[in-house]
């Protein structure tokens, strides 16, 4: 009996999120006809743009990877207890560092470079996400806070890089001085695997990272003391747990994700650090993250739900003329929904506590 | 570089600091109520980027700021009161629904601005009003009393906080309600009702510091124009420990380092001043006295959701 009362528990749990989406799109219809568009011309546009031919889904795909790695960051934040709302500043320093050392090692092999690449994506992510984590940890300071306010640093940061140091060369002798960089040697790339379509090995590499994630949370001990630290701090500290500790390692893990994301995006998509390389996805890696129930399997389907909307939108927007940015007001919604949500989970689980 | 130590160009810098800290201290001194009740409503920036479209609308539509004011701040009332619902009845989460809020702010005003006005031209806002006698004293009467009427009512918002906080019964409750819910509740101080007026003020307070940048400060409105400054209030609170002198000077200190940038800008013609430090600045300051300031005035229950049943 308890047996099948955990189940319909647990199906119902990972159903709000899915109710939420319905209930956010059901939302969306409505603010549609009230712009004047046929809902369902509307969202039949925005399943075709996504789905509609190889090229769209593997686009949809393309998308979905940065959410997915940014999603992976917030899960074990979150799993530890802690907010990261610094995936923004975390892509943008991950990108730059991932450029800087491809650029800076030109005539180093693929094999080495592409790997080394990435590791620095990595490490600039995690140092962004370790500064609120160390100050988190040894003063207390609140982690919301300070992760926003490395966002708003990493894009001086990249301002400063992008127009000096870093600049184009071609872009200062054209006198274009567009903020962007040199692209980055070839060999460093995220190889193509469809061709013509983007969709590059980056992709697998974030599936593989997600199922990575589920062993290294609930199959190390690392990964069983973050969520305890997350679940319960106190009871966490009287296991011998250094709460803050394990607090920091989860912003530095949740920074190193966002990182690699930036990184990923500028080896296999733009093969060059762009302004607004971060493009949103450290806010809807959040939402990612949320609808997968803060799971990192369970973020893969929903990276791949918010990268098709994300791709959608486009088309959506050129078949009834309704701003894009529709999509970032569902978004929107979901988050707020799902945490909403949340307290007839909490109602549940004391129901259950009380009744035995 | 010497220029920019003359009177003219230090006039010129204390005058657009206090005029740039209009958006900050409208959001940070309503957000200082809402946490000074226990929660913390990190949507601040969306509530003013709806604010802010919702103003530069109605001003170009009816050619009214007084209307446009109104109805942003009515926008802003509506979307506190979403969020008071959220945090209050749903007890959610407010790191994560407020950016929510956020993103829901963000792409509803690029959204409707897309759709209804696309590129337009700027409107002519409110203007300078110049205070008979004390704007006619040298220097101090250019740098304070000779402003549009949205940054005096910002700085006269600032003793009616410190009144309304500590002066009066309302401001006893709210504090009670943020420091300890359960006592102030079986006081018979209904604590959803104090965190609704809190919550809803500092959203009415969001969708006016919106406006003030679009009917005052820029004239326009572009997508995502707030940049931070929601963000920012929402640190600014911590940053001023939760009063309503401090939050203001953590206000001018963020508005003049913007000043003085936008000035270096103009003075240093070689770019010696990479002028994206000097935009730096304020942030890594915010960190450091996050870090290292006195966090005594926290209050006790902040984002701590009251759940009446389970006392």
């Amino acid at each position: 009996m308890s047996q099948v009362r955990r189940i319909v528990n647990t199906s119902f749990e990972t159903l709000l999120p899915v109710v939420g989406v319905i209930v956010a799109l059901i939302i969306g219809a409505f603010m549609l006809l009230a712009l004047g568009a046929n809902p369902i011309t509307a969202y039949g546009a925005l399943i075709e743009g996504a789905f509609g031919s190889q090229y769209s889904f593997m686009q949809t795909l393309v998308k979905a990877t940065p959410l997915l790695l940014v999603g992976l960051g917030v899960c074990i934040a979150f799993r530890g207890g802690v907010i990261n709302i610094g995936g923004e500043g975390q892509i943008i320093v991950g990108g730059l560092g991932a450029t800087a050392i491809a650029l800076a090692l030109p005539n180093l092999p693929g094999v080495l470079l592409l790997p080394l690449a990435l590791i620095a994506g990595i490490i600039s992510g995690a140092i962004w996400g370790g500064i609120p984590g160390v100050l988190k940890a040894r003063l207390g300071v609140n982690e919301i806070l300070t992760t926003i306010m490395m966002n708003a640093i990493a894009q001086q940061l990249s301002n400063f890089l992008l127009r000096g140091p870093m600049i184009d060369p071609k872009e200062v002798l054209a006198k274009t001085y567009l903020p962007q960089s040199a692209q980055v040697p070839e060999q460093a790339w995220l190889m193509r695997l469809l061709p013509p379509t983007l969709l590059h090995l980056g992709t697998i590499l974030a599936v593989v990272l997600a199922i990575g994630v589920f062993v290294f949370l609930w199959r190390t001990i690392i990964g069983y003391r973050i969520r305890a630290v997350g679940l319960n701090p106190s009871a966490a500290k009287y296991a011998g747990i250094n709460v803050p500790t394990y607090q920091a390692l989860a912003l530095v893990l949740g920074g190193a994700f966002a990182g690699l994301a930036g990184a990923v995006e500028v080896l296999g998509v733009s093969h060059r650090m762009l302004d607004g390389v971060s493009g949103g996805y450290g806010f809807s890696g959040i939402v990612t993250a949320l609808f997968g129930k803060l799971h990192p399997l369970g973020s893969i389907p929903a990276s791949v739900l918010f990268g098709s909307l994300l791709v959608g939108a486009d088309k959506m927007q050129r078949a009834v003329q309704v701003p894009a940015s529709l999509i970032q007001v569902l978004l929107g919604l979901v988050v707020i929904f799902v945490v909403s949500s949340d307290i007839w989970v909490r109602r549940r689980a004391s129901k259950r506590q009380t009744n035995g | 570089m010497s220029e920019l130590f003359s009177l003219t160009v230090l006039t010129g810098i204390a005058y657009s600091g206090i005029r740039l800290a209009t958006p900050y201290l409208f959001a940070a001194l309503g957000e200082m109520f809402a946490q000074r009740s226990g929660v913390v409503n990190l949507g601040v920036e969306g509530i003013m980027l709806m604010g802010a479209f919702t103003a530069f609308a109605m001003a170009t539509w009816t050619g009214n700021l007084w209307f446009a004011l109104f109805c942003a701040a009515f926008i802003g009332l509506l979307m506190g009161l979403a969020m008071s619902f959220i945090s209050v009845n749903m007890q959610a989460e407010q790191g994560i629904s407020g950016i929510g809020m956020h993103l829901f702010g963000l792409g509803l005003s690029s959204l409707l601005f897309t759709k209804f006005l696309g590129s337009t031209k700027a409107i002519t806002g409110f203007q300078p009003i110049k205070i008979p006698l004390l704007g006619d004293i040298p220097v101090i009467g250019e740098i304070f009393f000779n402003h549009n009427i949205l940054v005096y009512l910002a700085f006269l918002l600032v003793p009616i906080a410190v009144w309304v906080l500590n002066k009066t019964t309302l401001g006893l409750k709210i504090r009670a309600v943020g420091v300890k819910p359960e006592a102030a509740d079986s006081l018979g101080v209904s604590v959803s009702k104090i965190r609704y007026l809190c919550v809803s003020f500092g959203g009415v307070m969001a969708g006016i510091a919106g406006a003030s940048l679009t009917l005052a400060l820029i004239n326009l409105f572009q997508e995502n124009m707030t940049s931070g400054i929601g963000f920012i209030a929402v640190a600014l609170v911590y940053f001023g420990g939760w009063t309503p002198v401090g939050v203001t000077l953590g206000a001018l200190l963020f508005s003049l380092v913007n000043a003085l940038q936008l000035w270096i800008q103009v003075l240093d013609k070689d770019k010696v001043i990479p002028s994206d430090f000097a935009l730096m600045m304020p942030y890594v300051l915010t960190i450091a006295v996050l870090a290292f300031g006195k966090r005594t005035n926290q209050p006790a229950a902040l984002t701590k959701p009251f759940d009446r049943g389970s006392h």
